[in-house]
């Protein structure tokens, strides 16, 4: 019996599934060096953090939806582990890890309907959740000098630029780390903060293979890059260089993985690089007047908000 | 390379027929030609059943402004004229001819295959040429050649363009025709280019067609104001707003003719039977069919006479191949799965393309992620995924303001969806219940304006 | 003492909220017929469109508005509503007879099989459009359920053995949507009783006997058998399909024993008696 179907009858070869699987593979060197900086703690963290994201989706999927469908097959779910676990400090309570997965996906994610249906980044939404409700645990961190396996507490980058200054110290005073310390991995802070070059090569992956298009990234460094370069160059005194913005904290992550994420960023081009902009600008904002040291998270979750008004600007129509 | 700007995508080509010469088709016991193979009124017929016929005798006179003529491709004596269906299983109006195997051609038509370069002719006498020998887009598309050379008085023509991209995947009947015929095709382009009273013509070719580029431009050069283009290979680059877009940098309008602005699109294929019709006499009654499939032992560019049945086409290259699940009439992107196949070989099939199981099922549909690739795909700039949540919801007046009727069906939507949604289905519906909705407000304004009057 | 003082505070901004919410009600309250109101309380407020006006208000206020009730009748609240209401309003009611749905297509999967695989988006009116039809009849049901989604009472239920939908003649408004939702027009709303004894041809092909027997066992061949039997004229046959008139048909029932193809349905009736074998 021949099949009818109303044309086109050729679908691509992309999947859900395996644009999910090139970000998994993007996100490997990164997992890497933060193994091989701080053992296995990392293991257990990530490893934590991704079974109960899955095993979340799943249970809320079978017992508070009652679907069939298994919709952890996407893998979205291990993607939103990981993301999380790369945010979180590795000295952080494992039932700590658990919460911040249950919020990320039960209510960042499935309490709007599921995956394609959340306002704001599941992964995100975890952190902040964490950040807000656990302050101390959230902002210990562990140091490696010179990429011993031997670890002191310290801040991070950021954390001691903001305490310094809010101690009085003027930025050529406080010893931040140099650009290749930062860019290769000798500093303190979350898997995903330390090494700039292991990201980068993930965000050369996602670009080659189509993953992911240039402009919200692009858009988002550079908009970090020109914003603090004109506050450096105004009063170099109380403001960072901006290498250092676009290298420490969460620039390279959540720029290439954080704000690309397909359900919450815009759908146009244009709407994608007004996107970046956006988070740029609020993160140098609030890195330089805000409370917190880090801007990145609260950035991304605000211009999540702005997407459906973004979403209201049409591409070029033919013709017009 | 010149190309489109907005949009586009890029399917697998598998253009397995590419290279292999124009074989013909055998000629069929009987052909089945139906009245209605082009855009507007369907033809009228003017033979009653017992008549006999000649290859090239007029069957089916024109019927109005937008219609044209159908002629006979066998010789032999009209069995039936009956409602029957095409290859969606819709029924039309068709002309059975028994074929008697005699193969009497019109004595008017010139058989001998020596290129004529003729030109002596008025801009009148080309246009009523090729009305009479019921000439119509062979692109897919079937619009009257003889309508679209003769543009609203107020609408000044001043390019000619040939479309020879032929971008939907595994059609190559063009590429075969422009490697085998570039001298017909040529002067075609010269009596189209005098019928429209413009000095200059430029045909434009994908690049995947090398052999093609090169040879056309070689043989382009003896003729004057012929230019060969080559374009980016991209879907669509066949459509013809698009091909306007990559040749000249101008854009359609919407909802307006491209002769709105100075622009005339004529296929590769139509174009060679312009030349047939001016300078042989010879109506349309055959067309070369690309029958393909990845399934299949030798995929061909067959030369097929209109009316031939689908199963008379398949039956002389040995059968439908084993675990065919779906045959396509037309490419596969835009073209239609055939539900009959005693259906006949219409002026605008362009190709047969048989889809084995692993091909022809559609992929499990899942959430949609808001990718954004259909809205980076669509070569109109619209927005299918919102416009599919319309349509899902039938809000109408969202639809048209969102201009879905300027979709004309490419389906770059539904083919770069990751989640496999069906894109196009729904914004058919909605593009149906749109237009149904404008026909529908501007009969209330005629009729108002009428009572003011 | 600060909770005490807050507490206070709450109540007296809830309370001159309360006041001036009472006093803009009041002030801007729109003057409307009562009568408007209570009419359209009466009414079933199912909003379904079957009176032909936009929603049960609109009908109410017509009610009320109309000097006299014709034209006017609710197919959902049915006689007893009109009567309540016509008595209400002190106007006669226009009587109006019963009417169900029928879908006129018996073509069920075993009768009418399938000759090529569709896989499309469920939606009846969609596949109308890209082809003729899933089986060899092209005017038969093709099974996706537009009907079913359009019936706001829950009325049609397509079943998933047959694949053509059934009509649940108790819950049955009569409201039209279903018919105005098929895109082969093989919905009718016919007379009934109140035993919803109805008799009707379920076949709307009008192709040639032998091509609609051949696509379905079930065909109406435009035999004429039915017309000559009836002897109420109540049947006719046009373009090989018989049709029964509602208003003529007594319900005798000879038309459904002579159908050699079973095409015509009787619903509802007692069973017959059988016939005694007479030695001639």
């Amino acid at each position: 019996m021949l099949t009818v179907s109303p044309s086109p009858h050729y679908q691509s070869d992309t999947s859900t599934t395996k644009l999910m699987r090139n970000v998994l593979i993007a996100l490997l060197p990164a997992f890497i060096f933060s193994l091989f900086i701080y053992g296995i703690s990392a293991l257990i963290l990530t490893f934590t953090a991704v079974v109960s994201c899955v095993f979340f989706e799943f249970a809320i999927n079978k017992w508070l939806f009652k679907s069939d469908e298994y919709s952890i097959r996407d893998c979205s779910a291990v993607i939103t582990g990981v993301l999380l676990a790369f945010n979180l400090p590795n000295t952080l309570p494992l039932w700590m890890v658990v919460v911040g997965s249950l919020v990320a996906i039960g209510i960042a994610k499935m309490s709007f309907g599921g995956i394609g249906c959340n306002i704001f980044n599941p992964a995100l939404v975890g952190r902040v959740f964490l950040l807000v409700s656990f302050p101390a645990d959230m902002t210990t961190w562990t140091k490696v000098s010179d990429y011993s396996v031997d670890a002191t507490t310290g801040a991070t980058p950021l954390g001691l630029l903001k305490e310094s200054i809010l101690s009085g110290k003027t930025v050529p005073q406080i010893e931040l780390p140099s650009a290749s310390d930062m860019v290769l991995g000798n500093i303190g802070g979350s898997f995903g903060e330390i090494s700039v070059i292991a990201l980068v090569i993930g965000g050369l992956f996602l670009l080659c293979t189509k993953t992911i298009s240039w402009h919200i990234p692009v858009s988002v460094l550079g908009s970090m890059f020109i914003f603090s370069g004109i506050f450096y160059l105004v009063n170099p005194e109380l403001n960072a260089n901006p290498l250092f913005h676009i290298c420490s904290g969460g620039a390279m992550l959540g720029a290439i993985f954080m704000a690309t994420d397909y359900t919450t960023s815009p759908m146009t081009k244009c709407g994608k690089i007004i996107f970046g902009i956006g988070i740029g600008c609020i993160t140098i904002i609030i890195r330089r007047y805000g409370a917190y040291p880090e801007g990145m998270s609260f950035a991304i979750l605000i211009m999540n908000a702005l997407v459906p008004l973004i979403n209201k600007i049409k591409p070029h129509r033919y013709g017009s | 390379m010149k190309t489109f700007t907005i949009g586009g995508v890029h399917p697998k080509e598998n253009k397995l027929s590419s290279g292999k010469k124009i074989e013909r088709s055998p000629l069929p016991e009987k052909v089945i030609i139906p009245m209605a193979q082009h855009i507007g009124a369907p033809a009228n017929p003017i033979v009653a059943v017992g008549d006999a016929v000649k290859i090239g005798t007029k069957i089916g006179e024109s019927n109005g402004f937008v219609s044209a003529s159908v002629h006979s491709s066998v010789s032999g004596v009209v069995e039936k004229i009956d409602m029957m269906p095409d290859f969606a299983g819709f029924k039309k109006q068709m002309v059975v001819i028994a074929n008697n195997g005699k193969d009497e051609w019109e004595e008017s038509i010139d058989r001998s295959s020596e290129l004529n370069t003729n030109l002596n002719f008025t801009a009148e006498e080309i246009k009523a040429k090729i009305a009479n020998a019921g000439i119509v887009g062979m692109g897919g598309a079937t619009f009257p050649i003889s309508v679209k050379l003769s543009p609203p008085k107020d609408m000044v023509i001043d390019n000619l363009l040939i479309n020879g991209a032929e971008c939907e995947p595994y059609l190559t009947a063009d590429h075969a025709l422009m490697l085998e015929k570039a001298d017909e095709i040529c002067v075609g382009i010269e009596l189209l280019m005098k019928a429209l009273n413009v000095t200059t013509a430029k045909v434009g070719i994908e690049n995947n067609k090398p052999d093609a580029i090169a040879h056309m431009t070689e043989v382009a050069a003896k003729y004057q104001g012929i230019e060969i283009v080559p374009l980016k290979v991209k879907y669509p680059q066949g459509s013809e707003k698009h091909l306007i877009q990559a040749l000249t940098g101008r854009e359609v309008p919407p909802r307006q003719l491209p002769a709105f602005i100075g622009c005339v699109v004529c296929n590769v294929a139509t174009t060679f039977a312009v030349y047939e019709a001016v300078e042989k006499n010879k109506p349309l009654i055959e067309r070369i069919v690309t029958v393909t499939g990845t399934g299949m032992q030798n995929p061909s560019n067959l030369l097929v006479r209109i009316g031939t049945r689908i199963s008379d086409v398949f039956a002389a290259i040995g059968g439908v191949p084993e675990h065919t699940d779906k045959i396509i009439a037309g490419g596969p992107m835009m073209g239609k799965a055939i539900q009959n196949i005693d259906a006949p070989i219409m002026k605008g099939s362009s190709g047969l393309v048989c889809m084995t199981e692993q091909e022809a099922h559609r992929k499990k549909e899942s959430n949609c992620i808001r990718c954004g690739r259909c809205v980076d795909g669509c070569p109109m700039g619209l927005e299918p995924y919102l416009l599919y949540a319309l349509s899902k919801q039938s809000m109408v007046n969202e639809l048209i303001e969102h201009n879905v009727t300027d979709c004309f069906e490419c389906g770059s939507c539904s083919f770069s969806c990751p989640a496999h949604k069906p894109l196009l289905d729904y914004i058919r519906l909605g593009k149906a219940k749109a237009m149904q909705q404008l026909k529908a407000e501007m009969a209330k304004k005629q009729q108002s304006e009428n009572n003011k009057n | 003492m600060t909770i005490v003082n807050t507490i206070i505070l709450l109540c007296a901004i809830g309370v001159l909220a309360a006041l001036a919410l009472y006093f803009v009600a009041k002030k801007f309250k729109v003057e409307e017929n009562p009568l408007y109101d209570e009419v359209e309380a009466m009414l079933p407020g199912a909003n379904c469109g079957g009176c032909g006006l936009p929603g049960c208000r609109k009908l109410a206020v017509k009610l009320v508005d109309s000097p006299s009730l014709e034209g006017l009748y609710c197919t959902v609240g049915g006689e007893a509503t009109m009567d309540k209401i016509g008595e209400f309003l002190g106007k006669k009611v226009q009587s109006k007879e019963m009417q169900v749905a029928v879908l006129k297509c018996n073509g069920t999967c075993a009768k009418r099989p399938k000759t090529i695989n569709y896989e499309g988006i469920s939606s009846c009116a969609f596949a109308a459009t890209q082809l003729s039809g899933d089986t060899a009849c092209s005017f038969g049901c093709i099974g996706l359920g537009d009907c079913e989604s359009v019936c706001q009472f829950g009325g049609i239920k397509i079943n998933p053995e047959t694949k053509i939908p059934e009509f649940d003649t108790s819950i049955c408004t009569a409201c039209g949507q279903c018919a105005q939702a098929c895109p082969r027009h093989l919905i009718e709303l016919r007379k009934t009783n109140k035993k919803d004894m109805k008799i009707y041809v379920a076949c709307s092909n009008t192709d040639k006997g032998a091509v609609a027997r051949k696509a379905c066992t079930a065909a109406c061949i435009g035999c004429g058998k039915c017309a000559k039997v009836c002897q109420n004229e109540a049947i006719t046959v046009s373009n090989n399909l018989a049709y029964i008139d509602p208003n003529k048909c007594k319900l005798c029932r000879k038309c459904v024993e002579e159908c050699p193809t079973g095409a015509i349905i009787e619903t509802n009736f007692p069973p017959r008696k059988k016939k005694e074998e007479t030695n001639e």
